[in-house]
């Protein structure tokens, strides 16, 4: 325990890219520059399961606790975990070295900043959630901006400017008021230590007020309709591998917000706000998966499935049942897997013909099978297929919505339908029919960087759909306490 | 006798002006010895202070007109380190437009020696001394580059405006004087009749004028005009240096006689913190030269830190306190990285002269966006933590539509600096600059942008430092 291993989880990244930003960037030195990345977020990843493998599943106490003063009387450093954290943490841990690979082909320009970015972009993932203080975690939290603005733009598409400016004001606009509420908790309760705040609670007059700052952050980072339009610019005009990090990570930073701060600091106001949750998630759910239905650009069409997917796991989080929340969390980590394949697979495709219109596409089955068959893999895992672990998290979702509102349960149940056919169509356009384009003809399949990257993303992804046993005992103990606790205080009231 | 110690950094700093004149008129060629000299006096003069701080308990001197504690140690040493970097990396400018002389170094040093006066002034007609003292080197500064036009421009509107202000703060000193029959601060305090309506024009007429030597909206118009025509290393002085002692007069002048008209005055301060917040964020979005860029920046900069005077407590001015200092960290490295665009003897100073830079010059670029994030707010940079202090002390006295407002204004804000980032970094390269800059600039830079990126890892150190302002 004397060891600081999330310390060092979070600042190994660092150390990696401070190493990086004193090397030349010459062409010969690409290689090296590469592989000293990978072998930093390699590290880091082995690290965190080594992580995994000490974490204490029968606790839902918050464990390899780290508490330093930071600034005197003001605020601590504390950082911790539990059963909800460690899936992020290895997710984001296992995401990081899978994109350093896939940067490969895509990346010509300026690769030695693009890898710093991405090692900068890890610590500030990793930190927000550990962090176990309200400021520790703004300030990761808001950070995480600052690279993503710049893989954005400066590695981006032609409208990259847009996207970027667009991706930055968004959350900045939503962050500043959580940091207000920030400091009015600190102002009412006198801290910011989350494990304090839980024991002392807030006073409920408050809630409502602090629950809706906290919500306008977690919103536009979800994101949750109306202001989920930063998502799909910033997908589109971003690279692969800057895609794969948005979808895979940034998002599910706002997942793991709202379980961690909404419903535990603010448990009656949660109570309050489930009616506007509901609502957004199943407008999210059913109204962006129609979109999804029209879009030209496989970019976009992905970009809206994961808005349409967060819909979802908003509605698992507020249904405050045990299955809800194990879903919400299980469709976060596969979704965090699959959206991640999706993005590298249009990637590949991108690499080769530099479109990503579905028109251009069509019949390449028998051109690049081994593609096909991977691409097939995430399509059903994203539609949920029994088997995959998309389905996990949907099903326990759905069953927990059942449980709590048949209405809502009925339509989210729609935009299960309504995925599988935007899903199903892209991969019929794309990989059957046809084949038209001639210049298609010329495609070379899968290389071997590329294939192992989607492997490694697929064994995961059909591991857990047919057993997700290990991730539901690690994160079980926690969300029964986290419910119980919750529970406890509507009660109390 | 004993008194006359307490100002000997004053003392020092005068006589040395008096000996410089002279030199400079009896030896030729002198202003590289002046200016060397110059750079000498200040340091000794911030080490005098800084010993003062360590063993001197507030006291005020002579016939308590003066008075000297922890705020105005800290202060005088803010401002005189300030104004030695300034000197210390302007010489290559002033060499480039033939304005190396010795009047520069000895203007400045006066202009200093009237901030510490008015930092250390406990009555309103030593606090106006100080000013004019201080005013009359700027005028002179601001149109140093004689042969342009726009600096004699930019010293000519600054003197007018300026001279106008001073009538406004000078009516307002006459007003308090004679309803309360003194001018002393300490004496104002006991004597003044809370009913007077007479006393509180009085104390907006301050109020205006000082708000105009801080530039706060809606007495800023002369900024941007004066920091574009100015010459840069001026610019970066003016941004700074003058803000600190007239902050230090607010101050003192708010907290000592008047907090208990807190009611009355503010409101001024809530309104001339959200109009400049705000403004400033606005009016920059449109600008195409980095100056006046800067100078709407510096509004909205000034606006966060009466946001923290605004607050009536002590918690307030010592967050502001701590937002000048950071501030002042973040302009410096800003203006050095200004300074540093040079091609062949000529200084750019458009923002789209800054197109590219990141593939000449990576390590200028990077330093520059680590500033520029830091004055645009984003953790986990100094110039998050400074607005954190401040909000936080705002909240404190539940004046939550300032916080908001304040807050909302750092995402406009974050527009125009992420359009000098988007500048530097997506668009097409021009031809590098020159890459022979004085160790000085260079220095000056990567410790700024050092201590701007590693702030959040020693915050403490900062307000511990502040904390022992104690004026209420």
């Amino acid at each position: 325990m004397n060891f600081p291993i999330l310390s060092s989880l979070i600042l190994l990244p660092s150390i990696g890219a401070i190493f990086l930003f004193f090397t030349r960037s010459k062409s010969e030195n690409k290689i090296t520059i590469k592989y000293v990345a990978l072998f930093t977020s390699l590290v880091n990843f082995f690290l965190s399961i080594y992580l995994w493998f000490l974490f204490d599943q029968t606790t839902s106490a918050f464990q390899f606790v780290e508490d330093r003063v930071w600034i005197e009387g003001l605020i601590n450093y504390k950082v911790g975990i539990d059963g909800i954290s460690i899936l992020f943490i290895i997710l984001t841990t296992f995401i990081t070295p899978l994109c350093i690979i896939s940067v490969n082909n895509s990346i010509t320009k300026r690769l030695n900043e693009f890898l710093i970015a991405i090692l900068v972009m890890e610590t500030f993932m990793i930190g927000v959630f550990c962090s176990l203080d309200l400021v520790v975690f703004y300030l990761f939290f808001e950070a995480g901006l600052i690279p993503m603005f710049l893989i954005i733009g400066i590695w981006g598409g032609a409208r990259r400017v847009y996207s970027a400016f667009k991706f930055f004001l968004f959350t900045l606009l939503g962050s500043v008021l959580m940091l207000v509420a920030v400091i009015s908790i600190y102002w009412i309760t006198g801290t910011t230590d989350v494990v304090k705040l839980y024991e002392l609670g807030i006073d409920t007059k408050y809630q409502n007020l602090l629950w809706l700052a906290f919500f306008s952050s977690f919103a536009v980072k979800t994101p949750m309709w109306p202001v989920h339009t930063w998502l799909p610019d910033a997908h589109v005009e971003a690279p692969t591998a800057g895609s794969v990090l948005l979808a895979a990570i940034l998002l599910k930073m706002a997942g793991y917000g709202f379980i961690r701060f909404s419903l535990g600091l603010f448990p009656t106001a949660s109570e309050v706000f489930t009616p506007l949750i509901y609502t957004l998630s199943i407008i999210a759910i059913i109204f962006t998966s129609l979109i999804a239905l029209m879009q030209e650009d496989m970019k976009k069409l992905i970009a809206y499935s994961s808005v349409a997917h967060m819909g979802f796991v908003t509605l698992g989080i507020f249904t405050i049942q045990q299955q809800g929340l194990e879903g919400s969390i299980i469709q976060m980590i596969s979704h965090g897997l699959v959206s991640a394949a999706l993005f590298l697979c249009v990637g590949v495709v991108y690499d080769r013909m530099h479109s990503r219109l579905i028109a251009t596409y069509g019949g390449i089955v028998t051109i690049i099978p081994k593609y096909a068959i991977l691409f097939m893999v995430f399509t059903l895992a994203a539609l949920g297929l029994p088997g995959t672990s998309g389905f996990v998290g949907e099903f326990l979702i759905l069953m927990a919505a059942f449980k709590d509102n048949f209405l809502v349960a009925v339509l989210a149940s729609l935009g299960v339908i309504i995925g599988a056919a935007y899903m199903l169509w892209l991969y019929k356009r794309v990989i059957f029919g046809k084949l038209i384009n001639s210049e298609l003809k010329k495609m070379i399949d899968l290389n071997k960087s590329e294939a192992f990257t989607l492997t490694c993303l697929a064994i995961p992804t059909l591991y857990f759909g047919f057993y997700p046993e290990p991730l539901i005992n690690t994160i079980e103990v926690s969300i029964n306490d986290l419910i119980d606790t919750y529970n406890f205080s509507l009660a109390s009231k | 006798m004993n008194s006359i110690e307490l100002i000997f950094p004053e003392i020092f700093i005068s006589l040395s002006i008096m000996f410089l004149l002279i030199l400079g008129v009896f030896k030729k060629d002198s202003s590289k010895i002046i200016h060397n000299i110059s750079l000498l006096v200040l340091l000794i003069t911030s080490v005098i202070t800084f010993n003062e701080t360590l063993s001197v308990k507030p006291t005020i001197l002579f016939n308590e007109s003066i008075v000297i504690d922890y705020l105005s140690s800290f202060m005088k040493i803010i401002t005189l380190l300030a104004a030695f970097v300034v000197l210390l990396i302007s010489s290559n400018y002033l060499r480039t437009f033939k304005i190396f002389k010795i009047e520069y170094p000895i203007l400045i040093l006066s202009s200093v020696l009237g901030m510490m006066i008015m930092i250390s002034s406990n009555d309103l007609i030593v606090f106006y001394m100080g000013l004019e003292l201080q005013s009359l080197a700027l005028y002179v500064l601001a149109t140093f580059n004689r042969d342009q036009l726009k600096s004699s421009e930019a010293g000519l509107k600054y003197f007018v405006l300026s001279a106008l202000s001073s009538g406004l703060l000078l009516y307002g000193c006459s007003l308090i004087y004679g309803f309360t029959g003194s001018t002393n601060f300490n004496v104002i305090s006991t004597q003044f009749d809370t009913n007077e309506y007479a006393l509180t024009f009085g104390i907006v007429f301050i109020l205006v004028g000082l708000a105009f030597k801080i530039s706060a909206v809606p007495f800023h118009m002369w900024a941007p005009d004066v920091y574009e025509g100015s010459p840069t290393s001026v610019t970066l002085f003016f941004t700074m240096v003058p803000k600190i002692a007239a902050l230090t007069v607010f101050i003192r002048f708010l907290y000592v006689p008047f907090l208990n008209l807190i009611d009355q005055w503010q409101m001024i301060l809530v309104f001339l913190s959200i109009a400049s917040m705000l403004f400033g964020a606005i009016a920059a979005i449109g600008q195409k030269n980095l100056k006046r860029l800067i100078a709407y920046s510096s509004i909205s900069h000034i606006g966060y830190a009466l946001a923290g005077l605004a607050t009536g407590s002590n918690d307030g001015i010592q967050s502001s306190v701590i937002y000048m200092t950071i501030y002042i960290i973040m302009n410096l490295g800003f203006f050095s990285c200004l300074l540093m665009m040079r091609r062949n003897n000529i200084y750019y100073e458009q923002i789209d002269d800054l197109s590219g830079l990141s593939k000449n010059h990576p390590l200028l670029s990077i330093s520059l966006l680590i500033i520029l994030f830091s004055l645009a707010g984003i953790p986990p940079l100094a110039g998050f933590f400074a607005k954190f202090y401040i909000f936080k002390s705002v909240i404190e006295q539940s004046m939550y539509f300032l916080a908001i407002v304040g807050l909302l204004s750092t995402v406009v804000a974050a527009f125009y600096y992420l359009r000098i980032i988007k500048i530097m970094y997506f668009d097409q390269e021009k031809d590098s600059y020159d890459k022979d800059h004085s160790l000085w600039l260079k220095l000056s830079l990567t410790v700024s942008t050092l201590l701007i990126l590693m702030y959040f890892i020693f915050p403490s150190e900062l307000i511990d430092a502040v904390s022992k302002i104690n004026i209420i």
